[in-house]
């Protein structure tokens, strides 16, 4: 069977506008999926993290217990957590975006939240301390003392999470939300083009994650000239 | 009337699950799953050794070839390279070979060949940092005794690479246990499947998906004592720090 490429330049406008942004009749979008979820997952991580880290115990273990369960099953399977539960707890079944979102951020706020944790153990014991002799409280060190040298610290880890969660919000086509993969499916059962229309949104996604990427290393070389002599010497002393 | 709360609306059944044939498909999926996952694990860690090696030679051609590899597999959703593999693959190749996958299970072999090429390119990942973690000076010892590159690499580099890199080695292959979930939107009775099969047989949602649930962490949990029991027998000497900071 010879590829036709032609059924791309008929359809490249429903797959990115309608399938990769969410503009259009569908709603859905990939991006319209990744980007709260990025946000949201991102905050409920350091919650989890700031608990992993705590020393008190009623903090410590739900915390622990949480990261330790996600970690051990695989997305889809949280994915029909949320998409059976969700109607049981509420009532009324929800949108797929508002499944999809849960169950994202439940899902990758474990993984966020190891690297965050792994990023403030990295910050050292002595800008803590020095912190609470200048009597700020747990709150403004955490904030202001910190989280911001430790997210120096955890970027790279963080971004390659962020481009996992990207290509992980594919699996919100399995309930049916309209996002790339899901424009791609629907535009195969039409077309029966199913070599060419799965590669082109291949190289849409690869391009956003490698420019995601891209992106990563040129903040990385921009954050991490102001600050390896701070921490070298801060280090040192 | 008001609704009743959370779990008083839900009646549990859990003899559902050890009830015939639904206790079968369960065992079937998780046979299912081992297979697939072991089965995309070998194809990954072959392909994670080759193009691993390849992305640290000296061969500038040989490297970016490597990097095409990593660059271009690992950053595609792998639920597209599932529907490439099972969906689109067979559309350009002959149709004798379609005939044959059509008998032959053809979603099982897609699903195997997109878990390893996929996770093939994110254990090469490992394998460079491996390799490039051991002292250049192993490699011009090894060419001294008068092995070529590919010798060196083979008998030397790799092999003390391998033996380094069992934690992070032990992570990525949890990950793909856990993504040869995916299988089930090509229709592989793997896990997830036969759960999902169960609840829309029984309606017992809940049931079904905490047995799901359950197998996963166990099998998880089950890899990872099995991975530090091997983790401790290839242990070079000296050379790894216990816990240390290697998976992130």
């Amino acid at each position: 069977m010879t590829l036709d490429f032609g059924v791309i330049a008929d359809n490249w406008r429903f797959l990115l506008v309608q399938g990769l942004l969410g503009i259009g009749a569908f709603g859905g979008g990939t991006l319209a999926l990744a980007v709260p979820t990025i946000v949201l997952a991102f905050l409920l991580g350091i919650g989890i993290a700031l608990g992993r880290l705590s020393a008190q115990p009623w903090l410590y273990y739900p915390a622990s217990l949480y990261v330790q369960v996600i970690r051990g099953v695989p997305l889809v399977m949280v994915v029909f957590w949320f998409w059976f539960f969700i109607p049981i707890a509420v009532g009324v079944p929800l949108p797929q975006y508002w499944v999809a979102l849960a169950a994202f951020v439940v899902f990758e706020a474990a993984y966020l939240g190891e690297i965050i944790r792994a990023g403030i153990q990295s910050v050292p014991r002595g800008q803590v301390e020095a912190a609470q002799a200048t009597g700020l409280r747990y709150t403004t060190t955490m904030r202001h003392v910190v989280l911001p040298q430790a997210v120096r610290n955890m970027l790279p880890s963080l971004v390659t999470q962020f481009i996992i969660l990207v290509k992980d919000t594919s699996l919100a086509s399995i309930i049916g939300y309209m996002d790339l993969t899901k424009a791609a499916q629907t535009v195969n059962q039409r077309e029966i083009r199913p070599f060419e229309l799965y590669l082109f949104i291949a190289v849409v996604y690869w391009l956003l994650t490698y420019g995601m990427s891209l992106g990563s290393r040129a903040l990385e070389r921009r954050t991490s000239t102001g600050v390896t002599g701070r921490v070298a010497t801060v280090a040192s002393s | 009337m008001p609704r009743p709360f959370l779990a008083l609306a839900y009646q549990f059944q859990w003899s559902v699950l050890w009830t015939s044939p639904y206790l079968g498909w369960l065992l079937q999926g998780v046979l299912t799953t081992l297979t697939l996952a072991l089965l995309g694990w070998l194809l990954a860690a072959a392909l994670g050794a080759v193009f691993g090696a390849v992305r640290t030679a000296p061969s500038r051609v040989l490297r970016s070839l490597g990097a095409t590899y990593v660059e271009f597999f690992r950053n595609v959703p792998l639920l597209v390279w599932m529907f490439l593999w099972y969906f689109g693959v067979p559309q350009v190749l002959p149709s004798p070979v379609q005939d044959w996958l059509n008998r032959h299970n053809g979603e099982f072999v897609a699903a195997v060949a997109a878990l390893g090429v996929y996770h093939g390119a994110r254990i090469a990942e490992v394998v460079r940092a491996g390799i490039q973690s051991i002292p250049a000076t192993q490699l011009e010892a090894a060419l001294s005794t008068g092995l070529t590159v590919s010798q060196a690499y083979r008998l030397v580099l790799v092999p003390i690479a391998l033996r380094l890199i069992v934690p992070p080695l032990t992570n990525e292959s949890l990950n793909l246990l856990k993504n040869s979930s995916l299988a089930l939107t090509i229709s592989v009775a793997e896990t997830t499947f036969m759960t999902r099969q169960i609840e829309s047989y029984t309606a017992r949602g809940f049931e079904a998906l905490t047995a799901g649930t359950l197998i996963y962490l166990g099998l998880c949990l089950g890899v990872s004592a099995a991975m530090a029991r091997v983790e401790r027998r290839v242990a070079i000497p000296g050379l790894i720090v216990r816990g240390g900071g290697v998976a992130h």
